[in-house]
């Protein structure tokens, strides 16, 4: 293939940047360890996490070696310079500024830059701590105790108090005026402050995977709703501007607890409007850095810069309604499955770059991923999904409207070609594209459709995907009805025991995948292109764009 | 007054609405351009004004192999195309034009041409049912507020104002989401959305010849209100009327394509000029041919039948 | 003065009538404000809250109602999504005031194309008694004319951007950052509105002057003793003019409601985007005074239109 020796040379160099540190996993504990040295290419790579840049992924994950995705193309031994600004593109306008408010992924990447919780989430998939130095979780998992960091301050010059952290907390759990912000943190009864340095927070069942959720960012106390001119947070860099449609204008952080970070002086965000708009703004160097493109796009930027695909957090699947008739035949929902043609999918709307997955759960989280794609297989088995269309009398197929967001051009070229492979099966399908808005009520809220083409964003919480599942479930916007699934998951849930937890899961995702709850395809690379003047990108298994660690190369 | 109904043969954003102007200003305007042909004839000499009674002309021929081509190649793809539109081949995609594609491949390795056709199908098909509809509609509407005037006449014209303010990308928008996207329902919407249009012209004309001598004869001649309107009227109008209907088709072409370039048109996997442009636009700079192809296709129908209709008009005179 | 008095009273009408359409038109489309806003991470709570926020759980006619009145006192609202900051919602006024520049200019530009172009051509064209020429001209304008607004911006980026380099698309530069990039920037976008309209504009202004030429002042003119020159020049063109100055007139109008597909094809973020946007994120306060906007300058401009023709024209009544 064309891109061959491309890929052959970013092989190479980042070989080059696995040797420089191949350090082994580092535990919850150590705040400190991302690698921050300002001339490094190397990170941390660990065992439980791969992140690995393929140009041209054969989208097995197991392949021993596994990097952290730095694009610093070995360019570190020309030297950096501190400072300088640097153009990032995005897709879509900000939904708020408000850390605890925004919703939208491609706002949450942005703001990571802005806020910090408790923990925040490294680019290998951990959690490190970040305004707490430490906590301790109690034998129970009730009560969680964590310490603030020294010199953490705030982009106002206020260093960070207990008074803000129960303040922050108690705003997200709904404890200042009944209405949770984040819902998982709903389950928190009470917040103290055991001395100036100290929170203790107690919670009402015990989960291990609420830890993820103290990502909320930690804000000045009582800024909620009355200061809130600019948002005022803890991270590397602060707020200076945001215009509607344009983007959003970050500063340094002089006082960042993390010394020697940042380097950059300016991030701008700048909404892009459409994936080709961003293509010629990469080719015309008014943006540097572009995470969202197609794999043609790709192709297209691989000599002027540096692209790198990495794995997404986002599951791809052909959802299918599993109350309506004839879905609400599993037979019918196995032959389409065999219909399905993943790999050609991948190959067609990703040039192959993502990773094909059979149920919900991101091959990233290696502890819990089970691999199930030999149910049904990666290729089409049009035998097999007409003898099962037979089975359940539809032997003349039957027809099937997909419902699938038009602002997203990936579901939507998926979507033709899924078109087409159903059509082999006799299964007769069509698109009915549908704005965003539309989409989410309808067919996510109000599940009026018959199957639909959309991702599904994660977060770092294992069980964040499987939960939707159960049958009742406000996000069970399949209707996936199984008594032994709504079992297991509750089970998962009260077990305080991580391997007993990962069994729980594995077998959740068995049955996700034996009753096809739904056609799950893949999990889409992103492709990033980032000019060849900047070096130490770090790329995160969840959406995030970290610029805490880019600078520019001269 | 019947210039200044003329001004108002509806707006589409798609189009950039240059009907107005080209039915009132001579693209068209059989008065005026008649005045003005007479001029060239007597003044100028050029071109082949000098040649008024020949029953073909320029425009004419190339207007109708023009057209001709691309209706043919339009209803042929209804029925059979060179290869499978929708069949996608992983080691074909983006060939460029060839002897064997000859528009060349697209992202999925389907056929250019072929969707080409169908889509130029699909387009002259709607844009015929819209132009039928919106002009049935026209008519109707238009015969009898022109002619009977009153508060029905005033309910309409303000109706038809405020139709014509507002922008009809929305109003196509709210029709689609209403009806759902699909061939039929892109008629009916663009087929609304074009009535005000056919509304201002016939209502003009029928104010402008219901106090005409001849009618103001038959009416005391006892002729009924239908008769008069459909038998001594409409046949007077007709060629104004003709007119708008041309450029009508022109608008609807280039509003169907421009509904499927914004998404709200024809689906996918259906090929659609439009739509095929759209999704060409991502791949400019790696493979032209394919924006190419599906955009001057477009300006070859619109060309051709714009063409055709001004040899018509000249023939005609 | 009455006629002024019923045409304002017309305005009225008509806007309110749009106003209240383009409400209609929200409560009837699916896709919900709140579930926007709030995506797929939605709670019950979360939702409730922000519908009480934004005042959903009244009536929409009382809504409605509520909306009127703050108009009617100058208050334009606030967006539903766009925020100014951490707490407060961007007001509407401020929101398209900053975007209104944006499209302006593209507005000024295009026409000073427009004009600056198709003037000196149309009489370039009326003057030349070359058959060539003519024909040359005549079918280059028809074929300029037959091209879709969002193919020809897609062939201006190809050609000038891609081939040529003269320009790098996206490059949006912001009016306030650097003014004359900015305009630097529009001239592309610009170009791509000017082309169809200066064929039609060059082509009418040269139909208009040979009318002219064939009248019979201009025979009385040239037996006076006039000089061609002076005839062309001290009569024909300025009689020649008055239609095409209004018909520019028209044209304004047509770029000011018509930007919007160019907006898009280009990423200019002017008023036509922020449309598109709004749309589809349904926020409705945005939408409202957006349709209200492009409905009052077409009608006011085509209102300013009929009344030039009175002057120039007091035959028409």
């Amino acid at each position: 293939m064309k891109k061959k020796l491309c890929s052959l040379l970013l092989t190479a160099l980042l070989g080059m940047a696995v040797l420089g540190g191949c350090a082994d996993g580092t535990g919850e504990s150590s705040g400190d360890n991302s690698s921050m040295e300002s001339t490094s290419g190397s990170e941390d790579s660990t065992s439980g996490e791969e992140s690995t840049p393929q140009e041209e992924s054969t989208s097995e994950d197991g392949s021993g070696e596994s990097s952290s995705g730095t694009a610093d193309a070995g360019q570190e031994a020309s030297g950096n310079t501190n400072g300088g600004s640097v153009v990032v593109g995005i897709q879509q306008d900000i939904d708020s500024l408000d850390p605890h408010k925004a919703t939208a992924a491609g706002t949450k990447e942005i703001l990571f830059n802005i806020f910090e919780g408790l923990v925040k989430p490294d680019e290998n998939g951990n959690l490190v701590n970040a305004v707490a130095s430490d906590y301790t979780v109690s034998e129970d998992g009730l009560v969680y105790t964590f310490t603030l960091r020294e010199g953490v301050k705030f982009h106002n010059g206020n260093a960070v108090t207990a008074e803000d952290v129960k303040y922050s907390l108690e705003r997200v759990s709904g404890l200042l005026d009944g209405t949770p912000l984040i819902s998982t943190l709903s389950t928190i009864q009470a917040v103290e402050i055991l001395d100036e340095k100290t929170v203790q927070v107690t919670v009402g069942s015990a989960n291990t995977e609420l830890i993820y959720s103290f990502v909320a960012a930690i804000i000045p106390s009582g800024s909620g709703e009355e200061e809130g001119a600019d948002p005022i947070g803890t991270g590397p860099f602060s707020y200076v501007s945001y215009k509607p449609q344009e983007g959003i204008v970050l500063a340094k952080f002089a006082d960042y607890w993390q010394q020697g970070l940042p380097s950059l002086d300016q991030v701008e965000f700048k909404i892009t409007g459409s994936a080709d708009t961003a293509l010629m703004e990469l080719q015309g160097g008014t943006i540097d850095l572009y995470a969202y493109l197609t794999d043609s796009q790709a192709q297209t930027l691989k000599d002027s810069h540096q692209v790198i695909a990495s794995p997404s957090n986002v599951v791809q699947a052909l959802f299918l309604n599993n109350a309506v008739a004839p879905l609400d035949d599993v037979r019918v929902r196995q032959a389409i499955l065999y219909a399905l043609d993943k790999e050609a999918v991948n190959d067609f709307v990703g040039g192959g770059s993502g990773t094909l997955i059979s149920s919900a759960m991101l091959p990233t989280l290696k502890d819990y991923y089970v691999d199930l794609n030999d149910t049904y297989g990666t290729t089409a088995n049009v035998e097999k999904a007409k003898e099962l269309l037979t089975e359940a009398g539809l032997a003349d197929g039957f027809d099937l409207e997909i419902a699938i967001p038009s602002n997203y051009e990936f579901h939507m070229q998926t979507g033709e070609v899924v078109v087409e492979q159903l059509k082999a099966a006799g299964i007769n399908a069509t698109i009915k594209a549908v704005e965003w808005s539309t989409w989410l009520e309808e067919v996510y809220n109000g599940r009026q459709y018959a199957a639909t083409i959309s991702g599904i964003t994660c977060d770092m919480t294992p069980g964040y995907l499987l939960n939707r599942f159960q049958t009742d479930s406000s996000k069970n916007f399949i209707n996936f009805a199984n008594t032994e699934y709504d079992e297991t998951y509750a089970k998962a849930q009260a077990s305080l025991d991580l391997t007993e937890k990962a069994a729980y899961y594995a077998r959740l995702q068995e049955i996700l995948c034996e009753e096809a709850g739904s056609a799950f395809l893949q999990v889409p690379a992103n492709m990033t292109a980032i000019s060849k003047r900047l070096t130490g990108y770090k790329f995160y298994p969840v959406y995030v764009q970290d610029m805490s660690t880019v600078q520019i190369v001269e | 007054m019947g210039a200044g109904n003329g001004l108002q043969l509806g707006r589409n954003p798609f189009a950039a609405g240059d009907r107005r102007i080209c039915r009132r200003y001579g693209f068209g305007n059989s008065s005026y351009e008649r005045g003005r042909e007479m001029t060239r004839g007597k003044k100028t000499g050029s071109g082949n004004a000098g040649n008024l009674k020949k029953r073909w002309n320029k425009y004419l021929v190339a207007g109708m192999i023009m057209t001709g081509i691309a209706v043919m190649l339009g209803v042929t793809g209804f029925f059979w195309t060179p290869y499978s539109t929708t069949a996608m081949s992983a080691s074909e995609r983006f060939a460029g034009p060839s002897l064997r594609h000859i528009f060349g491949t697209d992202n999925f390795g389907r056929d250019i041409f072929s969707r080409v056709m169908q889509g130029l199908g699909t387009t002259i098909g709607v844009s015929s049912l819209v132009v039928l509809f919106s002009g049935a509609m026209g008519i109707l509407l238009g015969a009898f507020t022109g002619y009977f005037g009153g508060v029905a006449d005033e309910i309409v014209m303000r109706i038809t104002d405020a139709l014509n303010g507002f922008p009809s990308i929305l109003l196509t928008l709210v029709i689609i989401s209403l009806l759902g996207t699909g061939r039929q329902n892109v008629i009916i919407s663009l087929g609304l959305v074009f009535v005000p249009g056919y509304v201002r012209i016939v209502r003009g004309e029928f104010i402008r010849l219901r106090d005409a001598d001849y009618i103001k004869r038959a009416r005391m001649m006892g002729a009924g209100k239908f008769r008069i309107l459909f038998i001594h009227i409409l046949p007077n109008i007709f060629s104004v009327f003709w007119v708008s209907v041309m450029i009508g088709f022109n608008n609807a072409i280039l509003a169907e394509s421009g509904m499927s370039y914004l998404g709200i048109g024809v689906q996918p996997p259906d090929a659609s000029l439009g739509n095929m442009l759209s999704d060409a636009q991502g791949y400019l700079q790696s493979a032209p041919w394919y924006a190419m192809a599906p955009g001057l296709t477009i300006v070859w129908v619109v060309l051709g039948f714009s063409l055709f209709s001004e040899g018509i008009r000249r023939r005609a005179e | 003065m009455k006629y002024l008095g019923k045409k304002i009273m017309t305005l009225i009408m008509t806007l309110f009538l749009v106003s209240a359409a383009a409400f209609l038109a929200f409560q009837i489309i699916p896709g919900d404000v709140v579930a926007s806003i709030l995506g797929t991470e939605a709670t019950p709570e979360r939702e409730a809250q922000l519908r009480e926020e934004l005042g959903f759980n009244d009536p929409p006619l009382v809504r409605y109602g509520r909306w009127v009145t703050g108009v009617l006192q100058g208050d334009l609202g606030v967006s539903y999504r766009y925020s100014k900051n951490m707490n407060e919602m961007m007001p509407v006024a401020e929101l398209i005031g900053d975007k209104l520049p944006v499209t302006l200019w593209l507005a000024v530009l295009s026409f000073v194309f427009i004009a600056a172009v198709s003037i000196p051509l149309g009489v370039a064209w009326a003057k030349s008694g070359s058959r060539f020429l003519d024909a040359a001209l005549g079918v280059i304008t028809q074929t300029a004319m037959a091209v879709p607004s969002f193919f020809l911006g897609i062939l201006v980026t190809y050609v000038f951007g891609i081939l040529f380099h003269l320009f790098s698309p996206g490059a949006y530069v912001g009016y306030e950052d650097n003014f004359w990039g900015f305009l630097g920037y529009l001239v592309f976008p610009a170009l791509s509105i000017a082309l169809p309209k200066i064929a039609m504009t060059a082509r009418f202004l040269r139909n208009s002057m040979l009318t002219e030429l064939g009248l019979d002042y201009v025979r009385t003119a040239y037996s006076k003793g006039c000089t061609k020159k002076r005839v062309m020049y001290g009569h024909v063109l300025r009689n020649a003019m008055m239609p095409v100055i209004t018909f520019l007139g028209m044209i304004v109008a047509e770029i000011v409601a018509g930007s919007i597909v160019i907006e898009q094809v280009f990423g200019l973020p002017g008023i036509g985007r922020l449309l598109i946007s709004s749309i589809s994120t349904r926020d409705f306060p945005v939408v409202e005074i957006l349709i209200l906007y492009i409905t009052f300058v077409v009608i006011f401009v085509y209102f300013l239109v009929d009344l030039l023709y009175k002057v120039i024209d007091p035959r028409i009544s």
